[in-house]
């Protein structure tokens, strides 16, 4: 396990926290969502694109960066801090994981690339309840000579209303709770038969339902193995949570130096409100979390690129403790601030908004207690 | 036969291979009950005769302090070489031959603050075990308020002259010196103390165990009066005693944490979770039937791991030549707010097993778990109290001040 960044990490690192401080502040969210973008902003993509992070785990040959897990997680950090609406997470991460561990050849040849030039954007459309839950997958796919026929729907798609494509688990075999049976498919955005409902979401950032009735793909945009969705799904979940987790690290860190430094400033009975001692147990205690989270994130990162075998556990322990850090920063954040803490004028309500948003994907933190227990014995 | 350290790592590891091989008794590489650990001193019995053996032959490479200097009767390792030498012990199960606040608390302080006839005096019979050390710190009216200690210490001339209490002193009872924070000059807080060594036999001196909650004895009063302690045992400067006093907790602190309050191995008490599957019960897929429980369980091991990541990055981090000051801060505060939940939630998973105190009708370990339990309430008082370390991390991490 690696704590320390390489001198490559470290310069990504600085390039992703300048570019999103500069560029993607928390002020550029408010105005996205005020002209009423739901955080689709083309712009910072193109930009995004012109620094590389599209391609961070992505190979050299098809056209990537081919850095490492650790360094994208600088980047997902860096974004997290000032909470920017970008495709990266589910197209940088999870898309091109998902293509790259299970993708044919040719799927590689005509996605990533583009991928990596931030010309197209994916979603992972999987869940179908209001909660995290892989294995509950109901929507059907039906064998139709050259390929499928889906029927279904999926709930809150992160990116829906946007992507280009849409990796969409849906069920070959078996019946909604099996882990086996899973299949998934690459189904363009304008595919026959599918309805993308725009949802505006409390974070500002968006997301979609979308309806699958009678959506024919060929067999040609089928991801890995029929009915073995899973073993693809998995791991690339994980990346996603880890990488998920290191965006909401850097939110909670963002969250927690604001809070910090109005407690330096703001006075009341004369005081600055930081020399109350109830107030500084506090802020002891959300440093505390934030120095063991850190640790967490750092770990799974470094796991993933090592191949170690706890990686799911590792995982689970991230998006977890990041969910418990960010949920309790953002609280005590709008809680600190006092009254101002209440307003949309303060960047207070975008942390906590943004934290539940994140804290719901890719499982919650009892999903992934759960599943350390699990994993554990347990 | 005297050991010459090969500088390259690989011929060093072979070469302590060979001699722990070599001179680690069998019975040494056996998991050590309690009532075989060694902590040295005068009244030591070995109750084990191989220990006495062991402690011998380590203590003559210098291995019981291998980092220092060998001037003083310690190994004279670097660092590297002593990692090398924990982990060739690890790997054969070599128990640690001495337990003792010389080692882990006292002799870092003297190396770094004693005079040179004051190390040459002392620090060679804390690597053979031969003196065991306690500490004289806190006092009724000084607990969290360390500075606020009043025993009194006079000039008397040929000599000083100690009055006062002390408490908390661990295993006063048993050991053979004390080091110990006096008041030196009390129209002045911080800067009026000073630090003092001396005999436990002295005329004057008296302690008085002080039973736990928990139903065992490690700590005592103790009480001076008219102690007399000759001038050359006073470390430092007269008055300057308060900054040996912090480092000395520093290395109290992170000795306290590394330890990490001590594993359920080789003790006959089993891990959270096994004691959790056998009272609660579990599913057809081995999950345990409480599910509230199971999901505290499952937060409680995710908060350690999580605290054992931070330790991990943190020695990385100083390994690569980082501030980790901040991340230190921490550790003892998260340590003790671990094993306090740790201890709650095996008692709550025993239900009425956990609830024994002793003779038949409840099993060894349990019974174990609840003294255990008992004993882990201590963790957020003794060494700072939680609060304390919430007062450090404010004001030294974060820059937040006190009231102007």
């Amino acid at each position: 396990m690696t704590f320390v960044l390489t001198e490559d990490q470290e310069m990504l690192r600085d390039t992703a926290v300048n570019f999103t401080r500069d560029e993607l502040p928390v002020k550029h969210l408010r105005s996205l969502r005020d002209a009423g973008k739901n955080g689709v902003d083309p712009e910072a993509r193109r930009k995004l694109a012109e620094l590389g992070f599209f391609g961070v785990l992505i190979p050299e040959e098809y056209d990537g960066v081919e850095m490492s897990m650790t360094a994208f997680g600088q980047v997902m950090e860096a974004q997290g801090r000032t909470l920017a609406s970008t495709p990266l997470l589910q197209t940088a991460c999870i898309g091109a994981s998902a293509i790259l561990m299970g993708g044919t050849e040719a799927q590689k040849k005509e996605w990533l690339p583009k991928i990596a030039a931030g010309e197209v954007t994916t979603a992972l459309a999987l869940d179908e309840t209001s909660h995290h839950n892989p294995a509950g997958v109901a929507t059907e796919a039906e064998r139709d000579g050259q390929g499928y026929t889906l029927n279904g729907a999926k709930k809150y798609v992160q990116d829906g209303h946007h992507a280009d494509v849409f990796i969409v688990v849906a069920r070959t075999f078996g019946e909604a709770g099996d882990s086996h049976g899973l299949t998934l498919f690459l189904v363009p955005r304008d595919a026959k038969g599918l309805t993308v409902q725009t949802l505006n979401t409390v974070d500002s950032h968006g997301a979609a339902h979308l309806t699958l009735d009678g959506v024919h793909v060929d067999d040609s945009h089928v991801l890995g193995a029929a009915d073995k969705g899973m073993d693809v799904l998995e791991p690339v979940l994980d990346r996603g949570r880890i990488a998920l987790a290191a965006e909401m690290l850097g939110s909670s860190l963002a969250a927690f130096e604001m809070t910090h430094e109005y407690m330096q400033t703001r006075k009341q009975f004369g005081q600055l409100i930081g020399s109350f001692q109830a107030l500084q147990h506090r802020a002891a205690k959300m440093f505390t979390e934030l120095e063991l989270t850190t640790s967490c994130i750092a770990a799974a990162l470094s796991a993933v690129d090592s191949q170690r075998n706890d990686i799911a556990e590792l995982a689970s322990l991230a998006k977890a403790r990041a969910s418990e850090t960010v949920h309790l920063v953002s609280n005590e954040t709008v809680q600190l601030h006092g009254g101002i803490g209440m307003t949309d004028d303060h960047d207070s309500g975008f942390y906590m908004k943004r934290a539940r948003v994140q804290e719901a994907l890719l499982g919650s933190a009892s999903f992934h207690r759960d599943r350390y227990a699990k994993l554990n014995g347990y | 036969m005297p050991f010459d350290a090969p500088s390259d790592p690989d011929a060093f590891r072979e070469k302590v291979r060979g001699w722990l091989e070599e001179n680690c008794p069998e019975s040494m590489r056996t998991p050590m009950p309690e009532d075989e650990v060694v902590w040295g001193g005068r009244r030591e019995k070995f109750k084990n005769p191989d220990s006495k053996v062991w402690l011998e032959r380590m203590a003559n490479q210098g291995w019981t302090a291998p980092t220092w200097p060998k001037e003083y009767g310690g190994g004279g390792l670097t660092r590297e070489q002593a990692k090398i030498l924990e982990q060739e012990m690890a790997r054969i199960g070599a128990r640690t031959p001495l337990f003792s606040f010389g080692l882990w608390m006292f002799g870092p302080a003297l190396i770094e603050f004693g005079n040179e006839e004051q190390k040459k005096r002392f620090l060679p019979d804390i690597v053979h075990g031969k003196t065991r050390w306690c500490q004289g710190y806190s006092e009724p009216g000084a607990g969290s308020d360390l500075a606020g200690l009043q025993t009194k210490c006079e000039d008397k001339g040929d000599h000083y002259l100690i009055n006062g209490q002390k408490v908390w002193t661990s295993y006063a009872n048993e050991a053979d010196w004390i080091f110990c924070l006096v008041r030196t000059d009390n129209t002045v807080k911080h800067e009026g103390i000073s630090f003092i060594l001396f005999d436990m036999e002295s005329e004057g001196v008296e302690t008085r165990p002080i039973k736990l909650i928990s139903g065992s004895s490690p700590f005592c009063e103790t009480f001076f009066s008219d102690v007399k302690v000759p001038k050359d045992q006073l470390v430092g400067e007269v008055n300057g005693g308060w900054k040996i006093a912090k480092r000395l907790l520093q290395h109290e602190r992170s000795s306290i944490s590394a330890s990490g309050f001590g594993s359920a191995r080789g003790t006959g008490m089993l891990e959270l979770e096994e004691y959790a599957k056998i009272h609660v019960g579990t599913d057809g897929d081995g999950k345990l039937l409480d599910g509230d429980l199971r999901g505290r369980i499952a937060e409680h091991q995710m908060y350690t791991k999580a605290f054992n990541l931070t330790v991990q990055r943190s020695q990385q981090q100083a390994k690569a030549g980082q501030e980790v000051g901040h991340t230190a801060s921490i550790i003892k505060y998260a340590a003790a707010k671990m094993n306090q939940d740790k201890h709650e939630l095996m008692i709550e998973s025993l239900g009425t097993e956990g609830l024994g105190w002793e003779g038949e009708g409840f099993d060894r370990g349990a019974k174990m778990v609840t003294r255990g339990w008992l004993r882990s309430k201590g963790n957020s008082i003794e060494g700072g109290t939680s609060e304390i370390n919430l007062n450090v991390v404010s004001k030294r991490v974060l820059g937040l001040r006190d009231h102007q």
